[in-house]
């Protein structure tokens, strides 16, 4: 049987924070566990309200190499950035 | 410093000309001040060194329990027992902060914690000498802690991410601790003139130990270099160790005790003071496992690994019972 305890990750979201943002992992036997762990250790002093666990092993991460491919194209894409359009002043706040 | 005689490559600096294109780019990338992230890549000594530093860096943690919770069930007051069993669990938080950053580098936290259990890994010098009295607790807050915060806040900057970013969050809890520290020595040399002796005592005995754990003098530390030219060291083992003295030394005056050193002396010159070496052969002897308590911390250590065997592989037979109930139900 393997012994070593599952990694897992922990997305902490703050007492105003509009997200889940990652803090740390930990080993747990299982969710329950890892949820309790994290309280003690990540929450400790008021850090946050809400706690997702996620087994490291469910996650899949992009690449450091791809840094160019992946994000540089959306640079080119002007129309993603509807900044630009000129709207009548009779027409009002918009 | 909680990390000492870090071995690297074993060599000196790599130079340019030796370096492989992938060596020089990530040079590049270094001195550009950029961080290294666990999917980039990064030489093998790099790799090697950082698992050593940093799996070091967290044994401490959990070794640096024991000398402590020592005192737990003797604490003079409620109020300080209290404090003291929270510091303990921030240490027991740090070693779990530090060792899932060294895991992000490849290497299993029980594949750590055998090397530790089997002696292959070492942990901080400090630990290995005893707490003989409650005044001990205030000098281990105030020295060791103030020792490893004046070695870790530079770190908040070290390259290697996951490594920078845990030491931010040890470096706030670290504070704590020395403060508390600092809060204990102060009642004591302003109490009773038992409580006083028990202080300067306290101090006697771990002055010299807090300044071995910077680690041995710039000239006799081969590996500095390398650590120092990787970015994964911010400061030399002398600057570090010099800046703790200045800081400590007034503060040792305002307690109104007396630092164990005859020739601790202000020197204007250099705007700071001169102070004799630790003895470096005790230190020596201490890492080569001869210390006081390394006998008695590593037997600690493994008792509670052994005995506890049989409740980390229940727990595991429960959560995999659990989860093919879940499965064979859906």
């Amino acid at each position: 049987m393997k012994t070593e305890w599952p990694l897992w990750e922990i997305f902490i979201r703050g007492q105003h924070g509009l997200s889940h943002r990652h803090v740390g992992s930990l080993h747990a036997a299982d969710a329950e566990m890892a949820i309790k762990n994290a309280r003690d250790v990540y929450t400790r002093r008021n850090e946050g309200v809400s706690i997702w666990v996620v087994e490291a092993e469910a996650i899949t991460a992009s690449s450091p190499s791809d840094k160019g491919p992946m994000y540089d194209p959306s640079e080119s894409k002007v129309y993603r950035h509807p900044s630009f359009f000129d709207i009548p002043d009779d027409v009002g706040a918009m | 410093m909680y990390a000492q005689m870090v071995k690297s490559t074993g060599k000196g600096v790599m130079s340019r000309a030796d370096m492989s294109p992938e060596d020089a780019a990530f040079q590049d990338r270094i001195d550009a001040g950029e961080k290294i992230e666990p999917k980039d890549w990064m030489p093998e000594g790099y790799r090697k060194t950082l698992i050593r530093q940093i799996g070091q860096h967290a044994h401490s943690e959990i070794v640096g329990q024991l000398p402590e919770g020592n005192w737990i069930t003797r604490a003079p007051t409620l109020e300080r027992k209290a404090i003291l069993l929270a510091k303990v669990q921030d240490e027991a938080g740090h070693g779990l902060y530090l060792y899932g950053a060294a895991e992000t580098l490849g290497i299993s936290r029980d594949e750590m914690t055998r090397m530790l259990l089997d002696g292959r890994m070492k942990y901080s010098s400090i630990f290995n000498y005893p707490t003989l009295t409650w005044a001990d607790m205030g000098a281990v807050g105030w020295l060791v802690d103030g020792a490893a915060i004046m070695n870790q806040v530079p770190l908040q900057r070290t390259s290697f991410g996951p490594y920078s970013r845990a030491m931010i969050r040890i470096c706030k809890e670290e504070s704590f601790h020395q403060r508390q520290g600092f809060d204990i020595m102060m009642k004591m040399a302003k109490g009773t003139p038992q409580q006083k002796a028990m202080a300067q005592d306290a101090l006697n005995r771990f002055w010299f130990p807090s300044l071995m754990m910077f680690g041995p003098s710039d000239k006799d530390s081969v590996h500095s270099a390398q650590s120092m030219a990787w970015r994964i060291k911010m400061n030399t083992n002398d600057e570090l160790r010099q800046k703790f003295v200045d800081q400590t030394v007034p503060q040792a005056d305002y307690l109104g005790l007396r630092v164990p050193d005859e020739n601790l002396k202000w020197n204007a010159d250099k705007g700071g003071y001169d102070f004799s070496e630790p003895d470096w052969e005790e230190f020596f002897e201490v890492l080569k496992g001869n210390g006081p308590c390394n006998v008695d911390r590593l037997a600690a250590r493994n008792a509670a690994w052994d005995n506890g065997a049989w409740v980390r592989d229940g727990l595991m037979a429960h959560a995999e019972k659990k989860r093919a109930r879940k499965t064979a139900a859906e």
